[in-house]
């Protein structure tokens, strides 16, 4: 007849969905699979080497934070696992090891723990490490390598690609290569008109399949495409924020290009190259880091695609969904502060309904 | 040179004169303060902060030299609207330990002299002269006045029994 | 419904049901138990207060205590035998605190009281209605346990044009209103007629969630006969039972936040509270039973049974043959609202509508190792069916800050289960919410308290101030009165002088 001490009760629900933190990173991990693999075979060992490099330096900061703070860690929750990931995706492909070592830093120490830990980060760690990479080491991200799939004669041995992940030899003409989007940047920079720099046999190519250059895990944006409509399947995202982005960059993309051709990039080059896939389903929908409401996601995304519209348009910078995901995550809480959703039987200014007549 | 010089002057001299008028209309007499957060206090002034009476409290509250957390009888309530009004960042974790209280007579040991009457701030206590006494549980605060009055300890504290209709679920422990 | 909201996917959450098979298992009566333990509180209000003696024979359906205050309900006897004690047993709650019951010993006889039905119903004044459900100590069998006469009596103030009947059941594993719908759906139709007369309502919707067709068949059957009882199917969703949800989805109305259905003309019952009201009219039957749904992984014989209210839950699972496997929760109501028990040695009451005996695997409901942290995925906001953000109140409230999670709605949440069901750190935020709401209370009555500490403070003052007044009055009195006689004294000595004088 004792009452229950405190600790022991429990609050209803006594059931539960069954998701879990650790599933949900799964998902997202399977679901980028397919495209990560493609990456590989299609970069070859200096990719793979960088990589993996890119995923234990995450999960090894990740680990001396937690410790050093006293906390037990959390590795299995996936999350560090996955930034490690993303980061990976996004970088030259055949980026010295370093690279992969200061980007882990930067985003799980102060992308992340800094803030206090998984949930707690005001900006997609990922993309705090590849901007601050791509502003303080702008000649070592921009390199990128033509297609050089695993097996192909030209492609590197494991051997030689070790040589290429340590010392970072200056890329041979016939690998180094222009992504689309750096190519247009330069022409134009350079006064030549957009009809005409493509015009030439040797200007990048959109490829949907994703044989062509770029960082490590942006270019199969079919496959990419196929593992974002699995996670909105699984419900692990909701598809404001993916098609808001690509609204976002389409839309100004069509207007522009059907005004200019010759100063606007079309709406297949813009989707089809740089990261725009990867962003829209897996580096926008980042939970943390976005608003919570539908409303707030589709104004959320919106404001990712256009803003990287702008960025590559009229920007310094090639690609610009790095910097305008971090713009637009500064602007998540602001976002969520004020598009909260309407309660049952108030206004949205909270204040009660009027008793309508049945 | 000579219209900086004058600009400069002009400036001072009528931020000056707009500073004077502001001190002499918006001139407070005293920190109302004070009075404000004492009307928050439970008003029994029963020391039980260690300060002369509820001003007393107040006045320290307001200084910083005592905690928002100081009144016991008040409880969390008294606290949290002190600390609402003051802006003060507050930590009940310390307030939860004793939780309220009350004053019971021990009626065997009750020799009814009548001292702890004359004490309670709240007039809580009945009783007359070689009768036993009781405590009116609803107008206690226990404020503990009484219990050092008492010559035969018969006056003890005992805390507010937990009911079900005032039952709180604990906050969510974990391990 | 704003273009936004359109948006935005539908509130609430499709837990699995596991309603069957102890659905479609016939009702089971249980024996009359040698000893039955009623509390005087099994309603929301004022606990009833007890007019029998220890001692005292008393009959089935016999009053054993009166309503007191405005909200209170009669409590009847469930059996026929004799009062052994009234005293404090452990409540049916989760905090397993104490509340007083009267024991009675069944004489094994069962015998009523005499009783008072009815054998036309609509021929009686609505008020009296009210007056015999009141009589009868009908509550609200759905969970609230609101008293049925006063929601009556406020429907007929409010001129409702609708009563809902609340069949919706939305709660996993119970099925007792199913199994109430199925068997004895013309009693609640009647039990519906009678209260639209108590109420004076034009029609009557019945709604059913669709996961339960053979419910929905059995009521259409009967309700073809009455073209003001409405039987409509609404898509299985919880909480669809919650009667705010429920009335959206049936009317298209959206009950104000801070008002009671019955503004917007409009009265919510349960069915089973319903076929309780029509017992109480036809028969002046009073609430001594009811159908409890007994579910859960780790019993042996799941089903419904009519138990009489007073029998202990240990007692209830020992006549379903027991346990298969030790449970490693007991379940006091459905799984997404209902109350975690201390022990099973705890009385059926009147709003009992489950005991479950859920196994590990499914009570799975909390991270024994501790939530992990919330990653702010938003599933909460889609679940919510009262459109808050919990992840934001939950994240207020682990740093003390109740007025901040007040802001974001805290008042108007439910505590349906929803977004802790769908959390995938296993946040405990019903449990985070209901914390809140008790210790809010506590300072509003703390506050009460103080304002009630300060007009004594301040009677004593004046009493003191009076006194001394008083005692200042009476010594200047005496001392008037002093001088006046010392004057007088003088006086009458001095006018003695002359005389004195002259004598002399």
């Amino acid at each position: 007849m004792n009452p229950i001490s405190a600790g022991d009760v429990i609050a209803s629900p006594h059931a539960h969905g069954g998701g879990s933190v650790c599933m949900t990173m799964r998902r997202v991990m399977f679901a980028l699979t397919p495209a990560t693999l493609f990456g590989l075979w299609l970069f070859g060992w200096p990719a793979i080497n960088l990589f993996v490099i890119s995923l234990g330096s995450c999960l090894l900061f990740e680990l001396i934070s937690q410790l050093l703070m006293g906390k037990s860690p959390t590795l299995g929750d996936g999350s560090a696992l996955l930034t490690g990931w993303l980061l990976a995706l996004t970088l030259p492909p055949w980026a010295p090891w370093w690279t992969g070592v200061v980007g882990g830093f930067i985003a799980i120490v102060i992308g992340k723990q800094v803030f206090g830990g998984l949930g707690q980060n005001l900006f997609n760690p990922a993309m705090v490490a590849r901007v601050a990479l791509l502003v303080s080491f702008p000649v070592v991200m921009t390199q990128w390598v033509a297609p050089q799939p695993l097996g192909s004669p030209a492609a590197p041995g494991f051997v030689e690609s070790v040589r290429i992940t340590l010392t970072a030899p200056p890329l041979p003409d016939a690998v180094a290569s222009a992504s689309l989007l750096g190519h247009a940047k330069t022409e134009q920079s350079r006064g030549v008109d957009l009809v005409k720099a493509f015009a030439s046999p040797t200007a990048p190519v959109t490829s949907p399949v994703g044989l062509r250059a770029g960082s490590l895990g942006e270019s199969a944006s079919l496959l990419l495409l196929a593992g974002g409509l699995y996670l909105l399947f699984v419900k692990v995202i909701g598809w404001q924020t993916p098609l808001a982005v690509l609204a976002g960059i389409a839309v100004p993309a069509a207007i522009a290009h059907g005004l200019d051709p010759t100063h606007y990039l079309g709406v297949g080059a813009h989707l089809l190259s740089g990261a725009a896939i990867l962003g829209a389903f897996f580096i926008a929908t980042d939970y943390v880091t976005s608003p919570n409401t539908a409303a707030g996601q589709l104004i959320f995304g919106l404001g990712v695609g256009l803003l990287t519209w702008i960025i590559r348009t009229w920007g310094g910078y090639p690609e610009g969904m790095a910097f305008a995901v971090l713009l637009m995550n500064a602007l998540a809480p602001v976002i969520d502060r004020y598009l909260k959703p309407r309660i049952l039987g108030r206004r949205r200014d909270g204040r009660e309904l009027e008793p309508a007549q049945s | 040179m000579l219209a900086a010089i004058l600009s400069l002057t002009v400036l001072g001299a009528v931020l000056g004169l707009l500073l004077g008028i502001a001190g002499r209309y918006f001139h407070v007499e005293a920190n109302p303060l004070n009075a404000e957060v004492e009307a928050l206090m439970p008003g029994t002034n029963c020391g039980q902060c260690g300060f002369p009476g509820c001003a007393g409290a107040a006045a320290a509250i307001i200084d910083g030299t005592a905690p928002a957390t100081c009144c016991p009888p008040g409880g969390k309530a008294v606290a949290a609207t002190v600390a609402t009004k003051l802006g003060l960042a507050l930590d009940l974790s310390g307030m939860a330990d004793k939780g309220s209280q009350i004053a019971l007579v021990n009626e065997e040991i009750c020799i009814g002299c009548c001292r702890c009457l004359k004490v309670c701030p709240t007039d809580a206590i009945v009783g007359a002269a070689k009768q036993i006494h009781n405590v009116l549980r609803e107008a206690c605060t226990g404020c503990e006045a009484c219990v050092d009055r008492c010559p035969t300890e018969a006056l003890v504290m005992h805390p507010v029994p937990v009911t079900l209709q005032h039952w709180v679920w604990p906050k969510p422990v974990f391990a | 419904m704003g273009f936004m909201e359109r948006l935005i996917p539908h509130w609430g959450v499709h837990p699995d049901d596991r309603k069957r098979p102890a659905a479609d298992a016939p009702v089971r009566r249980m024996p009359m138990p040698t000893r039955l333990y009623v509390p005087l509180l099994q309603h929301i209000g004022a606990p009833a207060r007890p007019i029998v003696l220890v001692g005292q024979h008393v009959f089935k359906g016999q009053l054993l205590a009166e309503p007191q205050g405005m909200v209170s309900a009669a409590i009847h006897a469930p059996t026929s035998g004799t009062v052994v004690a009234i005293g404090e047993i452990v409540a049916p709650h989760p905090s397993g605190l104490p509340l007083v019951a009267v024991t009675i010993e069944a004489d094994g006889e069962d015998r009523w009281a005499d009783l008072v039905g009815c054998n036309d119903p609509f021929a009686l004044d609505p008020q009296e209605i009210a007056r015999r459900v009141a009589k009868a100590g009908v509550v609200g069998m759905g969970g609230a346990t609101f008293p049925s006469a006063v929601k009556l009596a406020g429907g007929l103030r409010a001129k409702i044009s609708t009563l809902i009947a609340n069949g919706g059941e939305c709660e996993p594993y119970l099925s007792c209103d199913d199994r109430l719908m199925r068997d004895r759906a013309a009693d609640i139709v009647d039990g519906i007629r009678i209260v639209l007369h108590a109420t004076g309502a034009r029609e009557a919707l019945v709604g059913i969630e669709d996961n339960k067709p053979e419910a929905i068949a059995a009521m259409q059957q009967v309700a073809a006969a009455f073209p003001e009882v409405r039987v409509r199917p609404v898509p299985t969703r919880y909480p669809m039972g919650s009667d705010r949800q429920l009335i959206m989805e049936l009317t298209g109305c959206e009950v104000p936040a801070d008002s009671r259905a019955f503004d917007v003309g409009i009265l919510v019952h349960n069915v089973g509270t319903l076929a309780a009201v029509r017992a109480a009219i036809r028969f002046g039957q009073p609430l001594v039973s009811r159908l409890v749904t007994l579910n859960g992984g780790a019993l042996r014989a799941p089903g419904n049974i009519e138990v009489p209210i007073g029998a202990l839950a240990e007692e209830v699972i020992a006549f379903a043959n027991g346990f298969k496997e030790t449970p490693a929760r007991l379940v006091l109501g459905g799984p997404m609202m209902g109350i975690q028990l201390p022990h099973a040695r705890v009385p059926v009451v009147k709003s009992t509508s489950g005991i479950l005996a859920l196994t590990a695997a499914e009570a799975a409901g909390q991270n024994l190792r501790g939530p992990e942290p919330c990653i702010r995925c938003g599933s909460c906001v889609r679940a919510c069916p009262v459109g808050l953000l919990p992840l934001e109140m939950a994240r207020r409230i682990a740093s003390a800050d109740f007025s901040g999670a007040v802001d974001f709605g805290l008042k108007d949440c439910i505590a349906c289960g929803c977004c802790a069901y769908v959390c995938p750190a296993r946040i405990p935020l019903v449990q985070y919410f209901n914390h809140t709401k008790g210790e809010l209370a506590a300072l509003e009555r703390a506050k009460l308290r103080a304002e009630a500490t300060k007009k004594l403070v301040a009677a004593r003052a004046e009493r003191i101030e009076r006194e001394t007044r008083e005692k200042a009055e009476t010594a200047a009195r005496r001392k008037a009165d002093r001088d006046a006689a010392k004057k007088a004294a003088a006086a009458a000595a001095a006018a003695a002088a002359p005389s004195e004088e002259t004598a002399a």
